[in-house]
């Protein structure tokens, strides 16, 4: 995976705790269009395997987890 | 002629077929959750909130139904609940929780001290109150249905529940019609 993710909004979820990460995310994916890419970053310690089961289920693709620190970074494209 | 027979089966079997499909599709299980809550409980409330919300984001449709000692939690802070009421609707009026802000936990409560240090804790830890739930699920359109049968054993009046946009009075037969068609249903 390149370093360089052009994302079309970046989010910053850090201090939110479950549900609220994945409800903040998928409210933001309405507005998008298939293809477009945002970026999350949460400090809930469940986004872990949260991020990945709404995306699976919401049919969206997380193209990329990276560590921050304490907080983890999702690159999630609509598909 | 033989062709023609055999055409004409062919079209007959696929006319079943079609049938067939119209009603697989008509039962098939919606993306959907169909919750009950039954207990008033402050935990409990905020775990079917939680489970709710989450649900939204995952792209489901919500329903859930308040019964029993659930109803409560959608009660307003300052509702009337005295005026038309007979002895025992006075007396749930005024023993039961008036709202969501009133629920208190089911273990550890310790005569509200409990129930008060984990409200300091969840605002500490950002965790949304039980009112702040309720509003995101407003929100996220979440519909709620209230149980007719424990809203006239408890006496309580339509007017002293929650201003809510999607809110109904239904019975067993709704909540088992949305079940039915729904993925997942919980009991809480």
């Amino acid at each position: 995976m390149n370093d360089e993710i052009k994302t079309v909004k970046s989010f910053d979820l850090t201090g939110l705790s479950c549900p609220m990460p994945i409800v903040k995310v998928s409210k933001a994916m309405k507005e998008l269009n298939p293809g477009d890419i945002i970026d999350a970053l949460t400090s809930d310690p469940g986004a872990l395997t949260d991020f990945p089961a709404w995306a699976k289920t919401s049919g969206n693709d997380i193209v990329d987890t990276r560590p921050e620190g304490e907080n983890t970074r999702f690159f999630i494209k609509k598909s | 002629m033989d062709m023609e027979k055999r055409i004409e089966a062919l079209e007959n079997q696929m006319s079943q077929l079609q049938d067939t499909l119209v009603k697989i599709e008509k039962n098939a299980d919606e993306q959907k959750l169909a919750m009950i809550v039954f207990s008033g409980d402050l935990d409990k409330a905020l775990a079917a909130f939680i489970i709710a919300t989450g649900a939204v984001a995952m792209g489901m449709e919500v329903v859930m139904f308040f019964t029993f000692w659930g109803t409560p939690l959608l009660r307003k802070k300052d509702g009337d609940t005295t005026g038309q009421k007979d002895m025992f609707g006075k007396m749930f009026g005024a023993m039961l929780p008036k709202g969501a802000s009133k629920a208190t936990l089911s273990k550890m409560n310790m005569g509200g001290a409990g129930t008060q240090m984990m409200k300091t804790l969840m605002k500490k830890k950002n965790v949304a109150s039980l009112d702040e739930m309720i509003q995101l699920a407003a929100e996220l359109e979440v519909k709620i249905y209230i149980c007719e049968m424990s809203m006239d054993l408890m006496g309580f009046s339509r007017s002293e529940m929650i201003d809510y946009p999607d809110l109904g009075y239904a019975g067993v037969a709704t909540f088992l019609s949305e079940a039915g068609t729904s993925r997942v249903q919980l009991f809480i």
